[in-house]
């Protein structure tokens, strides 16, 4: 599903120049729930904004879904995003004026799906994650855990290849965190192929792989027996 | 472009911060006002002068004589001549694109004495001697009986057609005047019609005329031959502007008068003097639209700014949406088209409280009667269309830096934004 090859990547700070990943090879097959740990300053950041296409590697190659991920026009990117990647962000990122059906409707939206099957279509994800009821409510009127459930639906809705979460659970207290993750196992469960990016270590045992990231190189990389967060909900 | 979700999104973000736009949005409305109602006044200014010229056909120039500067083919300086009738017939045969020749001979003038007795009623009037053409030089409407024809030139019949003002004064209030007959120095015609002169121009002067046949006059007062002056209109094609200076040698020569002697053939040339007033409201026009661009202009500024801050508030969640996969060309259409809905929306408000202005200035006019120089001042549907081009274009650019400056931030850095 996810290639990449020789990946490196340095910001420049003034006169300085940080090189933050420092040559990734990385595969990611289909179906697979993948943690990508590390201290902050890692790259771990870095490296999900490159496979999310937000950001583009300096060099190496970045295959996705056997499409190869180079110099894109902003244009390409977004439809490449559209088509293939869900994101799940640290704060959420919901558009506040928007109801959270809306918010979820967003990317079918941008994929020009009829405003009544969009609709449908949210509403459907929108139950899967237990917030149907609350299908009206502006994001100011939920929970941050509900607000994280619409934003995972959001991700699901146009049914992409992979799910990219940064810091799913950073803003959640623990029982939240655990629901979240609980959901995303759920996904998980059902063939989505899903990175997430932590720095907590009870968060990268409930995914079945977990990518250690150190100084922008890969330093372990493991597949583990997932720890199922259902128990601590 | 206008489906539903989109259009909900731009009256979202207008209503946000509804004072923000309102205040935006004045500027426009400003402008525009300014601009309609100064456009409107030049209308008012420009109707109100070109009352005063009536409905005269402004094509046209005013010839008489006068005494010569200059001694030529043997004949003394200080000579007095005048214009014979066969003049006309010279200048129909040499001057090209003439459309009206009226000669004209007048008797009585401003302050004249009394020269038109009825009964024991007299009066002082302007009594002219004419063709039946000079009615579409001088237009008036004939109000009862019938205006000169040809058999009355040919007959020299003893008819007259009084003004309004003049039946006032000889007859009683609702005595008939057709057929009775008034006394012109001593001569009587017989009343064939009555008229009223709708230019405020002529004012009460315009509706104390007399017209009778011109060859009557002659005959009645002795003219002969002669022409006391000359009303000529070109045909619409072309200037009488062009056309005088022809005309004035023509006569010249008839009349044995040095070809550089300037003063002895006088003209008063009113399409010059119709084309100087035009100019003067063209310039008027300019002015107003410069005015009112201008204004506009600063107002669209602030639409741009505005617009601008909405971007940047805004930076976060256009980040978002592009991370979801809008294309960027979405992003900016959707800026565009906040800053065209708003520039327009503003600039309908201005236009409807201008109209609303002029409305009830006009009814103001309605209620107080005519004032001097100022008459139903107006904007033309074509003005108001150029107006929204206006405003079209002006949005279109107001929202122009921002829509660029929302894409030009990477979808990464937006959402790093806090």
């Amino acid at each position: 599903m996810i290639e990449i090859k020789d990946l490196h990547k340095s910001y420049k700070m003034g006169s300085n120049v940080l090189h933050v990943l420092k040559g990734i090879n990385f595969k990611v097959e289909e179906g697979e729930l993948v943690a990508i740990m590390g201290s902050s300053g890692s790259g771990k950041s870095t490296l999900l904004n490159i496979l999310g296409m937000l950001d583009g590697a300096d060099s190496g190659e970045y295959t996705l879904d056997g499409v190869p991920i180079k110099n894109l026009s902003e244009t390409k990117a977004a439809q490449y995003r559209n088509k293939f990647l869900g994101f799940i962000f640290q704060s959420f990122n919901l558009i506040n004026y928007k109801s959270a059906l809306e918010n979820v409707a967003l990317p079918l939206y941008y994929q020009k799906v009829p405003r009544k099957e969009r609709q449908e279509k949210a509403m459907k994800y929108l139950e899967r994650v237990g917030l149907k009821p609350w299908a009206d409510h502006l994001p100011s009127e939920l929970s941050g855990g509900q607000k994280q459930r619409v934003a995972i639906a959001r991700a699901m809705a146009a049914e992409p290849k992979v799910l990219l979460a940064d810091e799913p659970t950073g803003a959640l207290d623990s029982t939240t965190s655990y629901e979240v993750m609980d959901l995303i196992q759920k996904i998980n469960d059902d063939g989505n192929t899903i990175l997430v990016v932590t720095h907590e270590e009870d968060i990268a045992h409930m995914c079945k792989r977990i990518v250690h990231l150190k100084d922008g190189i890969i330093v372990e990389d493991k597949k583990i027996e997932q720890v199922r967060a259902e128990q601590y909900v | 472009m206008f489906n539903k979700d989109r259009w909900r999104e731009i009256i979202e973000v207008l209503t946000t911060n509804v004072w923000r736009t309102i205040f935006t949005a004045f500027g426009v409305c400003w402008g525009i006002f300014i601009l309609i109602v100064l456009l409107a006044a030049g209308k008012g200014l420009e109707n109100g002068i070109k009352q005063d010229f009536g409905n005269i056909a402004t094509n046209t120039m005013f010839m008489w004589t006068r005494a010569t500067t200059k001694g030529y083919e043997g004949l003394p300086k200080g000579r007095r001549f005048e214009f014979k009738i066969d003049d006309v017939d010279a200048l129909r045969d040499n001057v090209p694109n003439l459309r009206f020749i009226s000669p004209r001979n007048q008797l009585g003038g401003f302050g004249g004495n009394n020269n038109v007795v009825r009964g024991i009623r007299t009066g002082a009037y302007n009594v002219y001697g004419d063709y039946p053409e000079i009615i579409n030089q001088d237009p008036m409407a004939v109000t009862s009986g019938r205006f000169l024809n040809y058999n009355d030139i040919k007959e020299k019949r003893k008819v007259a057609i009084i003004g309004q003002g003049v039946k006032n004064d000889l007859y009683d209030k609702d005595e008939d005047a057709l057929g009775t007959y008034i006394k012109i120095q001593g001569v009587n015609f017989m009343v064939i019609g009555t008229y009223k002169k709708n230019s405020s121009g002529g004012g009460e002067e315009g509706q104390k005329e007399i017209f009778i046949p011109f060859t009557s006059f002659s005959q009645a007062f002795n003219r002969g031959e002669d022409v006391g002056w000359m009303a000529i209109t070109a045909n619409d094609g072309s200037s009488i502007s062009q056309l005088k200076d022809k005309i004035v040698d023509v006569m010249k020569q008839r009349h044995k008068v040095h070809p550089e002697d300037t003063r002895a053939v006088g003209y008063f040339d009113l399409y010059e003097q119709y084309n100087r007033v035009e100019s003067l409201f063209g310039a008027l026009k300019a002015v107003a639209y410069i005015v009112g661009i201008m204004v506009l202009l600063s107002g669209i500024i602030g639409v741009s700014n505005i617009m601008l801050i909405v971007v940047k508030e805004r930076t976060k969640e256009i980040g978002i949406r592009r991370a979801l996969g809008e294309q960027p060309w979405s992003i900016k259409k959707q800026i565009l088209m906040e800053s065209i809905f708003l520039t327009l929306i503003s600039g309908m408000v201005g236009i409807i409280f201008g109209s609303l202005v002029i409305f009830g200035i006009n009814s103001l006019l309605d209620s107080v009667g005519p004032v001097d120089m100022f008459m139903s001042p107006s904007v033309s549907v074509g003005v108001v269309t150029g107006a929204l081009t206006i405003l079209m274009v002006s949005g279109l650019l107001a929202g122009f830096i921002p829509a660029r400056s929302a894409i030009r931030v990477r979808p990464i850095e937006a959402l790093r934004t806090e």
